[in-house]
């Protein structure tokens, strides 16, 4: 069972107590934007086998939205931010650089 | 080939069955093939099998990097119907399940299809109103289906509970010609017709570059070397993403993983398919005897082919009380399947930016049943440039706006 740390509230927060919101950081494009840009933020997905970083909510807890970073192959989790944040900080892919050498998301390396 | 036949049997048992080849020959790759499948697995083995038979394209290399069927074809729950509510996603499941009905005979293989019959039970007012509406427009399109009454139901399934209290059983959508079949054997059968045909069957090569050049497929990078083809299939359900990136473009496409798990076997006690769709669960009997549970998907990314402990309590718990039977049985298997989830819940079968790339992904929760049906039409895609069957299901609806949105037809898993 995958277990994030809240960044909100601190506590070590079972599957079960939070509600997963999908891919994080998507950029969302506003009028006068083109028909490639919409359906991008709606439906294409960088959907990678290896780190990913996500959107979950502590529903069952706190309330709050946050961000984790998590590997999709092995389900390692390497840290949790807030969600207030256009992309994720460096603390965070320090650790995934250490842990993934080589390791690239979207134009992140 | 060897046709497999009573004589066969009674030829083989008379000379300690010494004379039984192997179902599909292991060949090395050539250096280049007309036409290249990536996954062999049931949808991309029926792909190649059709491109051969239907439209005469056999000089056709299947590449899988681990082995022949043991992706989601070796892992589902074995469904086969054709219920569905939009024009486009019945005319593919129908032409599916239509070919199942011969399947054993067409490729000499017995996939032990059983047309038992496939119930969706209504548990809400909501789901009344749904699956009527469902039934009528089966019949407008020429898929046999009815509304079952909770008497009928009950005549169908005695060990079921009707009465609830929780999740009664208010009517049913009833498909008789739905059924389950062999997982493993369909994806057998296709490729023992496949390699008959003079197609190269290659398992344990993994693809890991797609080459092309002013927009246009030249080849492979595998391990097992370079390969060179003028069509290329990708027809790989949850590493779409991966193989998407290789050749350069993005899909709609997440993986999430879905598990199913079995019970210990027991005597014959429910001869048909039951889904349950407000409580997140279906069950069928299989001719072993075990009770074959499937649940819901995890709602987040995962490339990881298990299952997790809170989505078999919420399936079993929700089953238990419309099955009481069940409530004591062990559980002896549990695994989980990749799946490629799309934002209609509707599968792509589509040309891609690149040219002579085709994709065939996106079946999520539901692609063993329309094994036959995607491969027949993924061929004619492959061959033709275009098909009937496909045309819906092109890449493009997600700019358009032009779903096929199943996930609100079906609410759940389907």
């Amino acid at each position: 069972m995958l277990v994030f740390k809240c960044p909100y509230c601190g506590i070590e927060a079972d599957e079960t107590e939070l509600s997963p919101g999908g891919e994080a950081h998507l950029k969302r494009f506003g009028p006068g934007s083109s028909d490639e840009e919409l359906e991008g933020y709606l439906f294409n997905r960088e959907n990678p086998k290896g780190v990913h970083f996500e959107r979950w909510r502590h529903v069952y807890g706190c309330g709050k939205w946050f961000h984790a970073a998590r590997c999709t192959a092995t389900l390692e989790v390497f840290g949790t931010y807030s969600a207030q944040t256009f992309e994720p900080p460096k603390e965070i892919t320090d650790i995934i650089k250490t842990k993934r050498p080589g390791w690239k998301w979207r134009n992140l390396r | 080939m060897k046709r497999y036949s009573v004589f066969a049997v009674a030829r083989e048992a008379l000379r300690y069955h010494q004379g039984w080849g192997r179902a599909w020959k292991s060949p090395e790759p050539k250096k280049k093939y007309d036409a290249i499948i990536i996954g062999a697995g049931g949808h991309g083995l029926a792909t190649a099998y059709y491109l051969g038979k239907n439209h005469g394209l056999k000089n056709v290399a299947i590449l899988e990097k681990g082995w022949l069927g043991g992706g989601n074809t070796g892992r589902n729950t074995t469904i086969i119907r054709s219920n569905y509510l939009q024009d486009a996603s019945a005319a593919i499941y129908e032409k599916a399940r239509s070919l199942y009905e011969t399947m054993s005979q067409d490729l000499n293989y017995n996939v032990m299809f059983s047309p038992r019959g496939v119930m969706m039970l209504a548990q809400t007012q909501h789901e009344i109103r749904g699956y009527k509406r469902t039934a009528q427009a089966n019949a407008l399109q020429g898929v046999s289906t009815e509304f079952i009454s909770p008497e009928k139901v009950k005549s169908l399934v005695p060990i079921i509970n009707i009465d609830g209290p929780r999740y009664p059983v208010l009517g049913a959508l009833w498909q008789s010609r739905g059924g389950t079949a062999r997982h493993d054997a369909v994806a057998w059968g296709y490729a023992r017709a496949c390699s008959d045909m003079g197609m190269d069957i290659i398992q344990q090569c993994e693809v890991t570059g797609i080459r092309h050049i002013n927009g246009q497929v030249q080849g492979v990078e595998t391990s097992k070397g370079s390969i060179d083809c003028q069509k290329l299939g990708i027809v790989v359900a949850g590493h779409t993403g991966v193989l998407a990136d290789m050749a350069g473009f993005r899909m709609p496409v997440e993986a999430v993983a879905l598990q199913a798990l079995v019970s210990e076997p027991i005597k014959p006690c429910m001869d048909v398919v039951v889904m349950a769709n407000t409580v997140h669960g279906y069950m069928s009997q299989s001719d072993k005897g075990e009770m074959v549970i499937g649940g819901g998907a995890d709602g987040f990314n995962n490339y990881t082919q298990r299952g997790s402990f809170h989505h078999v309590e919420e399936t079993v718990r929700a089953l238990i009380e419309t099955f009481p039977i069940i409530s004591r049985l062990k559980m002896l298997r549990w695994w989980g399947g990749i799946v490629d989830m799309t934002g209609d819940r509707s599968p792509i079968l589509s040309k891609t930016p690149v040219r002579n790339i085709f994709i065939n992904c996106g079946w999520g929760t539901g692609g063993f049943k329309a094994i036959p049906g995607s491969g027949w039409a993924m061929a004619e895609l492959i061959a033709k440039g275009h098909s009937s069957l496909t045309e819906e299901f092109s890449l493009n609806r997600f700019k358009e706006g032009k779903f096929i949105d199943e996930s609100v037809a079906a609410g759940v898993a389907h």
